[in-house]
Formats: structure tokens, C-alpha cells, sequence
């Protein structure tokens, strides 16, 4: 989330509350929501590796609240993380290790493993069918992300039958 | 038997021990090896597989559009063994709705016509035939096409002509072959949701389909491997554990 409040910060200064709800605007019902609470730690965190500085503004008859905004610290780093493309998603290695290891073991059967990962991944995919079934259509941002999800799980799928494939041409 | 399965929908397709193997050039290839299936009414039930696992086999058997070499298969719990060609072919008018991956429609029929011909073979009269039309093809978005040739028409709307027509005669069961497989991600999220919207309705459907985000939509899953079902799944959409959907969407900190 750091790098998410410096990103929204860039946009202009915001007190926490207000970033929230533009994180909420942007993401859509599909990401999970950060409480307020995380949001304030985090931007506490930010405030002391000197990402950003907050200001005191007074509000008649409320409590102060911070408005924040982002250092040239926090620009570069920023700056900095959209340079640099991520890491590849990795293979379900813990999956990987236990179909690698089950006949050893004589406690697990491989072709029972994959067929209980895959019913794991499918109640899972049915899940983001419905949530993009349930989100307005005109955020494009929130269906991308569960898009994304959608295509990962579905290549996780399609090795689970390759796996499967093989495996069984052993028996 | 009967007593424990007797508050739950009837079958309106129920398989047994069927067998199919095709003989070509080579080898001859085992494409169903012993399938057991019941579908019971109400019911969405997706066959998944690699391609030549014999899913689409396994469907074309289920709709008599291929004979099992041995095995036995009930519609609405009437055996169909003895079926000729031609008794096939009404009862997949009346009480079988089929659509492919390819449309097949009928190339030199309009979009009306490719839509009433089965109900008017079927021997409804030519107003009501009209009349379930319009309805479909409202339904589907395709108002305003009706006179359109099928070689007009994009694929995901080809693919809503072949449904509206697969569902003309409001059959019981509706199979579904590969019905995205030749469609971008926009008409294949169309046909989803309208395979969704008609089984909300209570239209039994089968589908195949190699593709796993159609076939979540679908609240059974059959996994098919080499001729056999290798999983047979019912999906109520909550991931047995910990993570789950959010594990999925969580952008990492």
C-alpha cells in the first residue's frame, strides 16, 4: 500500500481519509478495502522515512486533521518504482512441492492432489465470475483486476492439466 | 434407490457405460471409455478437458449425433438405443437444443429464418414461430437484425442467432459445444452471461468447453481426461481456505 498512498499523493496533497476513499474509487468493490486504521500507519511510516510531510489543519468544532503531501524523496521513489518492471508471478510452488513429493510419502495420491487444487481454483474462479458480474461496468480499472486474476488462475488451470496429462500416461 | 433420490429433480439425461472409439488412419483412438452421467433438471454442468480428451465426442453421443459403440443413454428417463436417424433428429428438435463452436447456421437464411426453421420443422404454427422469435432475439440484443444473412453478422452475434435458435422449441436440455471458441474476450463474456441468464431461468445446460472461466459458470464441473471423468465437482464458489478471492486480488504491499 505504501507505494499505492505515494502514487495518489502525486495527484495533489489529501488528509488519510480522503485517500482511502480515492483508492476505494479507483480499485472498485473487487480489491479489498484497506481500513482507515492501516491507512494512518502507513502514512505514519511514510511520514518518518521522510516520503512525505504532513501539515496540521485546524478545523472549526473537529479535531485537526493532516493533510499530506509528497517530499522530493518521495517523488523519486515513486519515480523509481514506476522504472522498474516487477517480477514474473511464480509457478504455486508449495503445490508443485507436494505433487513433486506425494509418492514418496504413501500418504497422498498425485491424481487426487491435482484434482483437489483444481476444484480449489475453480470455486475460486466462480468467485471472480460473480464479482465482476456484481461491479459497475464503467470501472475499467476493477474489471482489469479481476481479468487479470481471472487469466492467471486460467493458466494455473491449464498446467494443473498438463500435469494430469503426463502423470497419468506414467500409470 | 429410488427413496433417497426421490426429492431431487429427475434426470433429464442420464448415461451409462458409454463407449465411443473412432477408426481411422493408425490407431484407433479411444475418445470415451466408460462414461457414467446424470444430469438432473436445473442443472448447469460444464465438461472440461484438454482438446482430445473426447469432450467433444462425449457431447455429440449425448445429443445422438453420434451412435455409442456400447452403453446406454436415457432422455427424461426414455432410453434412446433404439432410435433410428430420423427419430434422433426430431427429438433434437423438440427436446435437445445444440450449439457449436462454428454457429452453423444456415448460411443463405436470414437470421429470422435460421431462428424459426426449427420451430416450424418442429410443426408450430408460422405465428407462433414468428412470435418466439422476436422474443429471442430480443432477449439476445439482436432486435433490428432479423433480416441480416449470418455472413453480416459478427461472431459473438452469430453465436446469440445459433442460441436463439438452439432454444426456439424450448427444449429441456441445452448442450453446448466449444460455444466461445472461436470468440474474443468480449463475445465470450456475452455468451457466458447468457448461458447464466437462461440457467437462472431454469434451463438445463451442458457445456464443453476447454476454457475454465466459462466453465465456472457452470455450478458442476466435470473434469475429462482421456476418456474418462477424472472429477466430477459440484462449485459453490467459496475457495476452501485461507486466502481465496482476496489472495487472488491482493495487490502486495
Amino acid at each position: 500500500m505504501r507505494l499505492a498512498l505515494l502514487a495518489l499523493l502525486a495527484r495533489g496533497p489529501a488528509h488519510g481519509y480522503e485517500l482511502k476513499q480515492d483508492l476505494e474509487q479507483t480499485l472498485g468493490s473487487a480489491y479489498p478495502q484497506p481500513n482507515v486504521g492501516q491507512i494512518y500507519v502507513t502514512l505514519g511510516r511514510l511520514e518518518k522515512q521522510g516520503l512525505i510531510e504532513g501539515e496540521d489543519v485546524e478545523q472549526s468544532s473537529r479535531p485537526n486533521k493532516k493533510v499530506y503531501h509528497l517530499t522530493d524523496t518521495g517523488r523519486e521513489a515513486l519515480r523509481a518504482w514506476f522504472e522498474e518492471p516487477e517480477d514474473e508471478p511464480r509457478v504455486r510452488d508449495e503445490f508443485f512441492m507436494k505433487l513433486a513429493l506425494a509418492p514418496q510419502t504413501g500418504l497422498a495420491d498425485r491424481i487426487a492432489l491435482i484434482n483437489k487444487q483444481r476444484r480449489q481454483y475453480l470455486n475460486t474462479m466462480r468467485s471472480l465470475s460473480k464479482l465482476a458480474a456484481a461491479e459497475d461496468r464503467d470501472n475499467r480499472i476493477a474489471h482489469l483486476l479481476i481479468e487479470g486474476a481471472m487469466l492467471h488462475l486460467q493458466a494455473d488451470l491449464d498446467w494443473l492439466e498438463r500435469c494430469q496429462e503426463e502423470l497419468e500416461e506414467l500409470e | 434407490m429410488s427413496a433417497g433420490t426421490s426429492d431431487r429433480p429427475a434426470p433429464v439425461l442420464r448415461a451409462e457405460g458409454l463407449v465411443k472409439t473412432h477408426y481411422g488412419e493408425g490407431a484407433p483412438a479411444h475418445a470415451v471409455r466408460g462414461v457414467d452421467l446424470c444430469v438432473r433438471q436445473g442443472e448447469f454442468v460444464a465438461i472440461t478437458g484438454p482438446s482430445g480428451a473426447g469432450k467433444s465426442t462425449l457431447l455429440h453421443l449425448l445429443g445422438g449425433l453420434q451412435r455409442p459403440d456400447s452403453g446406454s443413454l436415457h432422455l427424461d428417463g426414455e432410453c434412446t438405443d433404439a432410435y433410428t436417424e430420423s427419430r434422433w433428429a426430431v427429438e433434437r428438435r423438440k427436446r435437445i437444443g445444440i450449439v457449436f463452436q462454428f454457429f452453423n447456421l444456415v448460411s443463405n437464411l436470414s437470421v429470422a429464418d435460421n431462428v424459426e426453421l426449427p420451430a416450424l420443422l418442429a410443426g408450430v404454427p408460422p405465428k407462433r414461430a414468428r412470435a418466439e422469435r422476436e422474443e429471442l432475439l430480443a432477449e439476445l440484443g439482436l432486435a433490428g437484425k432479423e433480416r441480416s444473412m449470418p455472413g453480416e453478422l459478427s461472431g459473438g452475434e452469430q453465436q446469440r442467432v445459433a442460441l436463439a435458435r438452439a432454444l426456439v422449441n424450448h427444449p429441456p436440455l441445452l448442450l453446448a459445444d466449444e460455444p466461445a471458441g472461436s470468440l474474443d474476450s468480449k463475445g465470450t463474456r456475452e455468451v457466458m452471461r447468457l448461458l447464466s441468464r437462461f440457467h437462472q431461468r431454469g434451463q438445463t445446460i451442458l457445456l464443453v468447453t476447454h476454457d475454465a472461466r466459462l466453465a465456472s459458470a457452470a455450478d458442476r464441473v466435470i473434469s475429462f481426461f482421456d476418456g474418462r471423468i477424472a472429477d466430477d465437482a459440484e462449485l459453490d464458489g467459496t475457495p476452501s481456505h485461507r486466502t481465496g478471492i482476496s489472495g487472488v486480488l491482493e495487490l502486495r504491499d
